[in-house]
């Protein structure tokens, strides 16, 4: 199988780690992954507060340079996912955006190339007998808690994602690779990424929600998808230091292609967790 | 047209739907800051109440995570609708009832003008010297620096002019957050 991929800006900064092991892992499993040349910026949360068309035609651009590869787009990153997937919709459902974006772009008919999250991929297009198959690390009972957000689950009917209030993907996938996945109501609930500069002291109590639900759900570790969620999540607790992994590190870690690079870039180390499980030398 | 009007139409979402039942506000992350909360601001909608929809804060707090929007009974999606109400409200003229939003998200856009993409370092720092208050809040963003996670050396992409492009054509004088009023009055409506 072979992919384009689309890292958006966080995967080349603050998301380093989600980068790193998204390209681990997709080695592993055999996925080629294409850089799709010359991306841009999607306009995250920046370009819809400000003006409805720009919040499409910015992703826009990307959607022609992906559709010319003929191939669907591997986007890690929850926001530009989100943003994609929504223009997507708004180019195929208003004919004068569409025309706005071809004059710019160039004619693309928004087919031949569908954006899509990680969780979609290796939950859906692998056969899970197969994956496991290559697993040689159990997670060993390893206690987490799968947080999903907004970005991967809202809206639903573009989205075409899960039950919104009640996703189970990611829950199932950590059970099957060998974790202790927690039950708890947090799993959709924002963390407030998108007002971490601007509003702090709201960010920090939402994230001192989540966190304390996590610990009394019994997790040692929040499991996340998305590089906004997982820098808030670091950034903002107040108090503890409960680590936050993107899924595909322990994806990494079960199929043996994890790496100590990954856990020196988080604000909360990892690592002394994943020594506790046995899960890393 | 009234704004209740133009908003639906931009926003695609049929506001009249709405009968109160406050589902939008009991799930918002936000509503605890806000002066109204989503279902207030619909309603002052219907009743044509434009000037203190548009001038409130709570246009600007809105994350636009759409918890509201799943669980409307009514299929009303308020994130776009909030996404209509700050451009109606940029289009007026009206002060951003939260100044330090806009003035985030302007950096943010002047910053993929000029690169192509976002690049964290430059937007710290010019969101920081903007608030006038350098050293607050600063110890998270020098922790990512030390985890070599915030590259500081910009990198421009060959394609960046079709981005500024887009941006100068949506949100004339994004990057220059001291000069645009002229130029937004006329170039948003």
């Amino acid at each position: 199988m072979e992919l384009a991929y689309y890292p958006g800006c966080s995967l080349h900064s603050t998301g380093q780690e989600f980068d790193l092991s998204v390209r681990a892992v997709f080695s592993r499993l055999e996925i080629g992954l294409a850089e799709l040349e010359d991306w841009s910026c999607c306009g995250a949360s920046s370009a819809h507060a400000l003006d409805p068309d720009m919040a499409v035609l910015l992703p826009a651009r990307n959607l022609a340079l992906a559709e010319r590869t003929g191939l669907d787009v591997l986007m890690p990153c929850a926001a530009c996912y989100n943003r994609h997937a929504v223009a997507t919709a708004h180019l195929r459902e208003d004919p004068a955006l569409r025309a706005r974006a071809e004059a710019l772009f160039g004619a693309f008919d928004g087919a031949g190339s569908r954006p899509r999250p990680v969780l979609e991929v290796v939950c859906q297009d692998l056969a899970r007998p197969e994956l496991l198959a290559k697993v040689v690390r159990p997670l060993n009972g390893l206690p987490l808690v799968s947080y999903y957000g907004c970005l991967l689950l809202r809206p639903a009917a573009i989205l075409q994602s899960e039950d919104p209030e009640n996703p189970v993907l990611m829950d199932e996938l950590l059970t099957d690779l060998g974790a202790d996945a927690r039950r708890w109501s947090y799993a959709s609930e924002c963390c407030g990424g998108g007002l971490s500069l601007t509003r702090p002291p709201a960010v920090k109590r939402l994230v001192g929600q989540l966190v304390a639900a996590a610990r009394e759900a019994g997790a040692e570790a929040i499991v996340t998808s998305c590089p906004l969620c997982q820098v808030n999540l670091e950034m903002r607790q107040a108090s503890g230091r409960m680590p936050v992994l993107y899924i595909t590190e322990l994806l990494g870690i079960a199929l043996g292609v994890s790496s100590p690079a990954w856990w020196k870039k988080h604000l909360i180390d990892p690592a002394p967790l994943l020594r506790r499980y046995a899960l890393v030398n | 047209m009234t704004l209740l009007e133009a908003v639906e139409h931009r926003s695609h979402q049929d506001l009249r739907l709405c009968f109160q039942c406050h589902k939008c506000t009991a799930g918002c992350p936000s509503a605890e800051d806000m002066l109204f909360g989503p279902d207030r601001v619909i309603r002052m909608l219907q009743l044509g109440e434009e000037r203190q929809v548009l001038g409130s804060p709570d246009l600007w707090l809105c994350a636009g995570c759409g918890t509201c929007g799943a669980r409307c009974p009514n299929g009303i999606d308020m994130a776009p609708v909030m996404d209509s109400l700050r451009a109606a409200a940029l289009a007026r003229g009206i002060r951003a009832g939260d100044p330090g939003a806009l003035a985030f998200h302007r950096l943010f856009l002047g910053v993929a003008r000029r690169l192509g993409r976002s690049h964290e370092a430059s937007l710290l720092i010019l969101y920081k010297l903007r608030s006038g208050n350098l050293f607050a809040d600063m110890g998270s963003g020098i922790r990512l620096v030390l985890k070599g996670k915030v590259p500081l050396v910009p990198h421009r992409i060959a394609g960046w002019s079709e981005v500024a492009e887009v941006i100068d054509a949506c949100a004339p004088g994004a990057g220059e957050p001291q000069g645009e009023a002229s130029a937004r009055s006329e170039a948003w409506n």
